[in-house]
């Protein structure tokens, strides 16, 4: 179960989605999900829908596996549906007592929804298509000129870089963990919401141990090494922007166009 | 009580690109009283089947038969299959929680459901068997104690449940030499106190050639071989070929052999290495 969880995992493959230039996913990622937000339409939907699909099916990552990382989301999108779908005055479809359920809650309801599965998707795609490394790299090259106000872009892309790195150690961490206290009869599945709860301590405290622990390893192995900080630091691989770059550019204009249209016309 | 594993097979991440064969048709017996180890090289699959054996992972196919009751079976309750097999995970010491080095033995008796005087009693007494002083250690945070002694209170929270089957996987790994042996001969005391079925994963072959009364081979999944240490560790070629080596001792007397020194073949500990090689030495003065 705990190894059902893809949000923020990477999804090895050659694509051409693959292998655009870092910075460019992330800004198409974040115009992605300001045109979610800008979209008041079914329709605008329907077209972010149709090219997140392109970009789906471009990438090679199976569909299964990224619907498969909603499902830690599922808990806060029924929240959101119940909420919207009984707090919102209108025409009354449905009534039982104070509960009411109104043709506008059900259209707010519906509509929430599909953003919030859109913008989940949407920005899992950056991360399954791209490797953590490459990710913060551009990260630090997009915050670079904000260097000169104080923002500290090596060390936030740094930060980052460890913690989607440990992502994976922690999960496999808390799998063990979870199978040695289930050995000594640990019961993780039944009983009431408090009991389970509390039985979350017997894994919680040896994860924080074992996260101190790696903490302290890492840096230790990266004093032993001389890091000191983003100053002067040369890379490996200068990232430049390529053909397949600005044809990106070019079909994120596009889209931007179509849904800005769109959106004044409808 | 005897422990019967059938054609077991599983796979990891049946239907994903990642699928994986884990374990491929692996079947042995344990009979009462008996010490097995299990050896192979790492990612052979041994792990697997360790969880396999305590109902943590489901085989795809094939049987587990405990005592008489095939663990398998849906609707085998799973505290009953726990109660009768204590599993030590390697490193267990990373799964202790509690306040006290008392209260985090005592979880696995308590998840029982047993009373509170016995409870007690079995942290007492499993404390005591892994050889520290339950008066000294009861109220210390185990999080303060020394690599070993934490080792310890790990392996008594599983002692403490009083299994029929004790299984650990890798008991002694990362600790220094003193501490290796200490638990060693820890283990060997349990197993002859409780006189039930001990499963030891090692990587050292002399470990498993000294303590154990059957030895079975896994690699890549597959059942290389199995049988008593003289007889697994007789086929060389064999162990070789999966990246296994022999005990220390046995390798010596081998190099001695092919250099054509003539004493027994396979000799697996010290004491009779050092009486053949002396009556060698007898034979060859006269």
């Amino acid at each position: 179960m705990i190894r059902d969880i893809t949000i923020g995992q990477y999804f090895p493959g050659n694509s051409v989605i693959h292998r655009l230039d870092p910075r460019v996913k992330i800004i198409a990622t974040l115009l992605f999900i300001i045109e979610l937000f800008i979209v008041d339409n079914f329709l605008g939907f329907a077209v972010a829908g149709v090219c997140l699909g392109i970009v789906i099916a471009v990438s090679g990552v199976p569909l299964g596996y990224i619907v498969r990382g909603l499902k830690p989301i599922i808990i806060i999108l029924l929240f959101t549906f119940t909420l919207n779908m009984f707090m919102i005055d209108g025409h009354i479809l449905w009534q039982w007592g104070f509960l009411k359920i109104t043709t506008e809650g059900l259209r707010t309801a519906v509509f929430m929804a599909i953003r919030l599965i859109l913008l989940i998707i949407g920005s899992s795609m950056l991360t399954l298509c791209t490797r953590p490394l490459s990710l913060t790299d551009g990260i630090e090259r997009l915050l670079s000129p904000f260097k000169i106000i104080g923002v500290p872009a090596h060390e936030i892309a740094m930060m980052m870089t460890i913690a989607l790195r440990f992502i994976p150690t922690l999960l496999e961490e808390t799998d063990k963990i979870m199978k040695a206290q289930q050995a000594r009869g640990a019961d993780f599945e039944t009983g009431s919401l408090i009991h389970r709860a509390k039985s979350l301590i017997p894994i919680l405290v040896p994860l924080f141990v074992s996260a101190f622990r790696i903490a302290q390893d890492l840096a230790m192995a990266m004093e032993a090494r001389c890091y000191r900080g983003g100053e002067q630091r040369t890379r490996m691989h200068e990232m430049k922007l390529k053909g397949r770059d600005y044809v990106a550019f070019l079909l994120l204009a596009l889209f931007l166009a179509v849904i800005i249209i769109e959106s004044i016309l409808f | 009580m005897s422990i019967r594993v059938e054609n077991l097979v599983h796979i990891y991440d049946k239907g994903m690109p990642t699928e994986q064969l884990a374990l491929d048709n692996i079947s042995f017996t344990a009979d009462d009283g008996q010490m097995i180890g299990i050896i192979g090289h790492t990612g052979s699959g041994k792990s697997t089947l360790l969880q396999h054996l305590n109902g943590l992972l489901k085989p795809e196919s094939g049987r587990i038969i405990i005592g008489d009751t095939d663990i398998t079976q849906p609707g085998v309750s799973m505290v009953q299959i726990r109660k009768k097999i204590g599993l030590v995970f390697q490193y267990p010491e990373y799964q202790l929680f509690e306040e006290t080095a008392a209260k985090d033995v005592a979880f696995g008796p308590k998840n029982l459901g047993l009373s509170e005087e016995e409870i007690n009693e079995r942290v007492r007494e499993a404390i005591e068997l892994v050889g520290l002083d339950y008066e000294e250690i009861k109220d210390r945070s185990p999080f303060e104690l020394s690599g070993g002694q934490k080792r310890r209170v790990a392996i008594a929270g599983v002692v403490a449940m009083r299994p029929e089957v004790l299984i650990l996987d890798e008991p002694t790994a990362g600790l220094d030499p003193k501490a290796h042996r200490d638990v060693l001969t820890m283990v060997e005391e349990v197993h002859r106190r409780t006189g039930n079925i001990t499963i030891l994963v090692s990587h050292n072959m002399a470990d498993i050639a000294r303590l154990c009364d059957k030895v079975v081979v896994i690699d890549s999944g597959k059942l290389v071989t199995a049988g008593t240490p003289y007889e697994v560790f007789s086929k060389k070629e064999e162990l070789r070929n999966v990246g296994l080596e022999l005990p220390p001792v046995t390798q010596f007397t081998e190099t001695l052999r092919e250099k054509g020194i003539d004493i027994e073949d396979t000799i697996l500990d010290t004491d009779k290495a050092a009486q053949q090689i002396a009556a060698y030495l007898q034979r060859k003065a006269k």
